[in-house]
């Protein structure tokens, strides 16, 4: 599989790649992804490092969602999609035969767009809903798992009175939290968001963002954000796409004041369509 | 002119109105005419239902045979119909192929039109000797030591009933599990696959805790459906009132029991009786259809609730 | 992934297979033995004879047909009309108001209370009246069963026409009620569809005619007077113990499921994708 990376042509490495030697978590590698018939991702590359965040950003359709979705293998539950190419978790190709889709989704944990803790459940068996499916019983750690979460994304406050009750009854932006602390209670490696602010209003969006920033130390974090000014607020890389393909990459700071390709300019200062 | 054109309104208004009363008078004479049919009997009081002795002659009547056989048959359709209407349903939904749904669902409406007197015809004929001779000797001499599995085999039983039942129920109870199913948001599926399950967990800790209102209203529908059912339980019952151990001996229903001996009822307080018989179904069932229409009907508003999230 | 994980994810899809077998087999069967068993009786014969006696030979369902067509034009004669007018008021009146959705509650109830405690119904209301089992009794308990069913389902279908048509008619300047009829006139497939699926369900009725129309080995003499149906001979030949009997009883199965899964098969395979129920 290294053979292809270091094949890849050293301009177009060059254009892709922030110039650094920080530690890569995940690289995607000639990733072309289709839903029936049409082709969603062109031939993407693109590393992830350890220890950030990550933006992806673009305009809707070209391929963000699909994108991110491609890095936990979600995209395939979709009836007719199809993925080529390789996305590797510390070196090691997620579709590749011998790691199964569950095991790849254990590691790289999800949020999305609308919040989704499961209704007919309580806040506290929504955290620990991951847990339960890998095994565990004992109830003191899950008790463990339950408070440090809820307070890792701050929400024990608000609700450790209230753990019975349905993940249903919180207002939006608490159920979105609840959905991280879903999300991180099974302690992924990395934790892919998609556009896990779109539903919410400003404050708990801003709540949302703080969290992410702060969960970096432990995680390595992806976010789909059609927010422009969300990207430069948290992100440290940001990717731009556009039609299915990925036209820059940078270091955040990079990509917004001084963007190389004339299309991500356009789209950064609002010149688009 | 004006005049007349609203006249009109009004008129053709009133018209549906009235008819659309149907449904309120309909409901007021259903207990009404069955309440006052079975006058005669019914100052006996509670005895009608607690009494084991039913003989017409002596003008004796307790339907506690036949309430127990309604309530017995309707469990064993719903123990073996209901594991297999949520597979069926969850096939359905979730796991065939797309070209596939249209072609089985089209399968199991057929079965859901099928006339009972013929589920009735095909037990007596078909089914029912294979019970007997095949069936029912395995499980007496492998399970004998329970006592519901004792006793003579005649073919016509409690279990025979029971299993068309199941067989009747199948199509109501997965098709309306099914629309269940697949009323789930992808969201709430996306979520459990998120976090590691695999599409079994994804069904169980997802699909169907978040359906369950759904499946419990298309089990009530069911149980009403199995309460009532008449004709294929008349004919596979062995109409006997008597209260056995044994599914494998016969025995009667409320429903089999309005419809084998009306016919032959003489005498005012035997029709009074019969009559109170159809009061009890009207009573059971119209309780296992409201709880039904009003689980699916909170479904409903909480589909419409989250499509405005 | 555990094996254990594993495995019992294969579990889950061999179960819910198993099921679907277990569910179409029984159709299946009865599909197969109806036409193998029924298929010697039917002849002409069939179609214009009277019931034969037992353990005689020949004869038919002839007089059977005959009642089943009388009951299901009577009760269709008075479970259509009201039906489709009480869905026209939950759709066009009854949307926004408490009434209509407590009829529309009350119909989903109706339609699932026994058939044969409707048959108790019309057996006191109209039976011990006139002191005879007759084709109007008959008529009767099937069209009250009719009325929830066909008032839903118009219901459904008046409310599925766009409410763009509705607004374009009133803007127009037409009266409510023209309006009302015009809608009907937009959903009048989808309104033949549930007409014809509540004809088919009610032609298989059998517990309601045990107490109403009763039966009846002559040809048809009258509304005041009971009349043979295909349903209740099934029944009738179908538990009696005579071989020629049983045999007219399934020729008598193979006639009426030619009947209610023509019906069903057809209208099914028109309207494609559409749900049967809730």
């Amino acid at each position: 599989m290294l053979e292809s990376v270091t094949s890849l042509d050293v301009e177009e490495r060059q254009r892709l790649e922030p110039h650094d030697a920080l530690e890569t978590k995940m690289e995607v590698v000639g990733l072309d992804a289709w839903y029936s018939t049409k082709q969603a991702l062109v031939d993407v590359n693109l590393n992830v490092r350890s220890n950030k965040v990550t933006a992806i950003i673009g305009p809707s359709g070209c391929g963000k969602s699909t994108l991110i979705r491609c890095l936990n293998r979600m995209h395939e539950l979709v009836p007719g999609s199809r993925v080529t190419g390789s996305v590797l978790l510390d070196g090691k190709n997620i579709y590749g035969s011998d790691l199964d889709a569950v095991d790849v989704r254990r590691r790289v944990g999800m949020v999305f767009q609308k919040p989704n803790p499961f209704p007919n459940m309580s806040i506290a068996d929504n955290v620990t809903a991951g847990l339960k499916l890998a095994g565990v019983k004992d109830e003191s750690s899950m008790k463990e798992v339950e408070r440090r979460t809820l307070e890792r994304v701050g929400l024990w406050d608000e609700v450790k009175d209230d753990l019975k009750r349905s993940g249903a009854s919180l207002s939006g932006g608490q159920q979105q939290r609840l959905c991280i602390a879903r999300a991180l209670a099974i302690e992924p490696e990395v934790l892919l968001m998609d556009e896990p602010c779109s539903a919410l209003d400003p404050t708990a969006t801003a709540k949302i963002e703080q969290l992410i920033t702060s969960l970096k130390q432990t995680y390595t974090v992806v976010i789909v954000t059609h927010n422009m000014q969300q990207a430069a607020r948290i992100a440290d890389y940001t990717a731009f796409m556009y039609l299915g393909k990925l036209i820059e990459y940078d270091e955040t700071t990079t990509l917004f004041e001084n963007p190389r390709q004339e299309l991500t300019e356009r789209y950064i200062t609002g010149k688009f369509g | 002119m004006k005049r007349r054109r609203s006249g009109a309104d009004t008129a053709f208004k009133s018209m549906t109105l009235i008819f659309a009363s149907s449904a309120v008078v309909l409901s007021l004479i259903y207990f009404f005419e069955l309440y006052y049919g079975s006058t005669l009997t019914l100052k006996s009081g509670i005895s009608f239902v607690t009494g084991s002795t039913w003989d017409p002659n002596n003008q004796v009547f307790g339907v506690l045979p036949m309430l127990y056989g309604s309530l017995v048959t309707s469990a064993i359709a719903l123990i073996i119909g209901v594991p297999i209407s949520l597979g069926v349903a969850i096939f359905l939904s979730e796991i065939s192929p797309q070209v596939l749904r249209s072609p089985i669902s089209f399968v199991v409406e057929m079965l859901a039109a099928v006339p009972s007197v013929i589920y009735g015809l095909w037990g007596l004929f078909v089914l029912a000797p294979i019970l007997r001779t095949n069936v029912y000797p395995i499980l007496e001499s492998r399970l004998g030591f329970l006592p519901i599995f004792q006793g003579t085999i005649y073919g016509v039983s409690v279990l025979t009933a029971g299993i068309v039942l199941a067989i009747m129920i199948i199509p109501m109870v997965a098709s309306i599990s099914r629309d269940a199913l697949l009323a789930v948001p992808d969201s709430q599926r996306e979520a459990a696959y998120a976090l590691g399950a695999t599409r079994s967990e994804v069904i169980r800790m997802s699909v169907l805790s978040y359906a369950r209102s759904g499946v419990f209203a298309s089990i009530f529908l069911g149980f009403g459906r199995a309460f009532g059912e008449t004709m294929a339980v008349t004919m596979l019952i062995g109409n006997t009132p008597l209260i056995s151990a044994s599914l494998l001996s016969p025995g009667y229903s409320l429903a089999a029991l309005v419809a084998s001996e009306f016919t032959e009822a003489t005498t005012q307080v035997y029709i009074s009786a019969l009559i109170e018989a159809g009061l009890v179904l009207l009573v059971v069932s119209f309780i296992a259809n409201v709880v039904a229409r009003l689980l699916i009907r909170r479904l409903i508003r909480s589909r419409e609730a989250a499509s405005y999230l | 992934m555990k094996l254990r994980r594993v495995v019992s994810d294969k579990l889950w899809t061999v179960f819910t297979v198993v099921a679907l077998g277990l569910a179409i087999v029984p159709l299946l069967s009865i599909l197969f033995d109806i036409a193998s068993k029924g298929i010697s009786v039917i002849n002409l014969d069939f179609f214009t004879q009277l019931p034969p006696l037992a353990n005689a030979s020949g004869g038919g369902m002839g007089n059977a047909i005959q009642g089943t067509l009388l009951l299901v034009a009577l009760s269709s004669a008075i479970g259509l009309p009201i039906g489709l007018f009480s869905g026209v008021y939950i759709s066009e009146y009854g949307v926004t108001n408490r009434y209509g959705s407590a009829v529309r509650f009350l119909g989903d109830v109706l339609a699932g209370i026994p058939s044969i405690v409707t048959g108790v119904l019309a057996y006191t209301l109209i039976v011990l009246t006139f002191q005879s089992f007759s084709v109007l009794a008959g008529g009767v308990a099937l069209g009250t069963m009719m009325i929830p069913i066909v008032s839903n389902t118009t219901a459904e279908a008046l409310k599925s026409v766009p409410n763009s048509i509705r607004e374009a008619s009133i803007a127009l300047g037409i009266r409510k009620w023209r309006t009302s009829l015009l809608i009907m006139a937009n959903a009048k497939k989808a309104i033949a569809t549930a007409s014809l699926l509540a004809i088919a369900r009610i032609t298989g009725e059998t517990a309601p005619l045990i107490l109403t129309a009763g039966i009846s080995t002559l040809w048809f003499s009258g509304f005041n007077q009971p009349v043979g149906s295909l349903t209740y001979y099934i029944y009738y030949f179908g538990t009696s113990p005579y071989q020629n009997w049983q045999n007219m009883a399934w020729g008598a199965a193979l006639i009426l499921i030619a009947i209610v899964l023509g019906i069903n098969a057809a209208v099914r395979l028109i309207t494609r994708g559409k749900k049967a129920y809730a």
